[in-house]
């Protein structure tokens, strides 16, 4: 076992960890973050897409070792209490997500995107989206929910 | 679909590194961890010990040098894709590794040392003609990739930077894959005169402008290869 200490959604949290436990798990089953989704396990479906350190990773492809030291954020990152952030509120409103399990791997990855690049075409949307698998909404409304976002997050 | 158990090592410095390394014949050096986590999750993997080089002085870097870039081996792709230091070449074939999220975990080097035969970061470095520099020695690109998966690499070397020269000429970077992000099916990088393919063999293939030789696989069979292969470089050469 292993100390680590990590800082998730700005709470400082200490734990003795396996090395072989991924990080995904470690958010979930050591902290109940159950946000995080793991889909695949192996860094295809982008469900498990948290941000290390400002930036998107596979927390399934990442061992909670590697992040002792560092700053994860989790998609309860994103609401402040009982206001969604205009990404959730746009995925709401644009019927964004059906079962919901891929949304919080893609909402990382739009939040870390957006920032990067405020005002993308749709063609910059879907190359994005190549990262994340969704088998219920055919895409079509997630890549309107980001784009109606980044027109709220321009504005604001 | 969880790793077998193993050691961890976070060593700071090269020689502790090696010394870590060279103590358990099972040991296996961890960079980024987009290939080798995913090998371990489905216990392809079962190594002994992880070295995480993560925190090694002097890994990451990129700097331009007597009109050659060079890269550390931990530099994030994604850091040298967005280099002001970066040329085209490079950028546009980083645009085709994995996605943003593997981009900016997986590591420069991590990608040339895994040796994937469709990889894309391979291609680009034979096609330049780059250097692979180690803790012992320089090996050129063309004899560094071996076979699949495979590499010049000796037990007790590890790889600290790569030297790639800054093309003066034309530079075009293709793909072929079933999804983008997806591992290439057919890729091709041009850089001056010389064409270079992935995917087609076990290693990177210099194009002598003849009848293209491919090998197969589970989701593209050499006939279908040869013709993906056959229009790509069409397609860069008319670039």
């Amino acid at each position: 076992m292993i100390g680590i200490a990590v800082t998730v959604n700005g709470t400082h949290h200490e734990r003795r960890v396996e090395p072989r436990l991924l990080l995904s798990d470690f958010i979930r089953h050591e902290l109940a973050l159950y946000g995080t989704h793991v889909g695949c396990e192996h860094g295809v479906c982008g469900a498990c897409t948290v941000l290390l350190d400002g930036r998107p990773a596979r927390s399934c492809l990442t061992l909670a070792v590697q992040a002792d030291g560092h700053e994860i954020e989790t998609v309860e990152s994103l609401a402040e209490w009982a206001a969604l952030h205009p990404l959730q509120q746009a995925f709401h409103e644009h019927f964004g997500l059906q079962c919901g399990f891929c949304t919080p791997g893609i909402l990382m990855t739009a939040s870390f995107f957006l920032a990067q690049n405020p005002d993308p075409t749709e063609e910059e949307v879907r190359a994005e989206l190549a990262g994340h698998l969704c088998r219920c909404t055919g895409y079509a409304p997630i890549v309107d929910s980001i784009l109606a976002a980044a027109a709220v997050l321009r504005r604001s | 679909m969880k790793p077998a158990p193993f050691a961890y090592h976070r060593p700071a410095t090269l020689d502790e590194a090696l010394a870590l390394l060279g103590a358990e014949e099972d040991a296996k050096p961890l960079a980024g961890g987009q290939s080798l986590v995913p090998m371990l999750n489905f216990r392809l993997a079962r190594p002994s010990a992880l070295v995480d080089l993560d925190a090694v002085d002097g890994l990451a870097g990129i700097r331009v040098e007597d009109g050659v870039l060079v890269v550390g081996a931990m530099t994030r792709q994604r850091d040298l894709e967005t280099s002001p230091h970066a040329f085209p070449l490079v950028r546009d074939a980083l645009g085709f590794v994995g996605h943003t999220a593997t981009r900016c975990r997986g590591t420069v080097g991590g990608s040339l040392v895994h040796a994937d035969p469709t990889a894309e970061l391979p291609v680009c470095a034979v096609a330049l003609g780059a250097e692979l520099v180690t803790n012992r020695r320089t090996i050129p690109a063309e004899e560094f990739f071996v076979s699949v998966f495979t590499t010049a690499l000796e037990p007790g070397e590890l790889l600290v930077e790569v030297r790639f020269p800054i093309p003066s000429g034309r530079t075009v970077f293709e793909e072929h894959a079933h999804r983008h992000g997806d591992f290439a099916v057919v890729c091709v990088a041009v850089a001056g005169e010389r064409v270079v393919l992935g995917g087609v063999a076990p290693t990177p293939v210099v194009w002598d402008g003849g009848e293209l030789e491919t090998v197969g696989d589970l989701f593209s069979p050499a006939g279908y290869k040869r013709e993906v292969a056959k229009a790509l470089v069409e397609k860069a050469l008319a670039a």
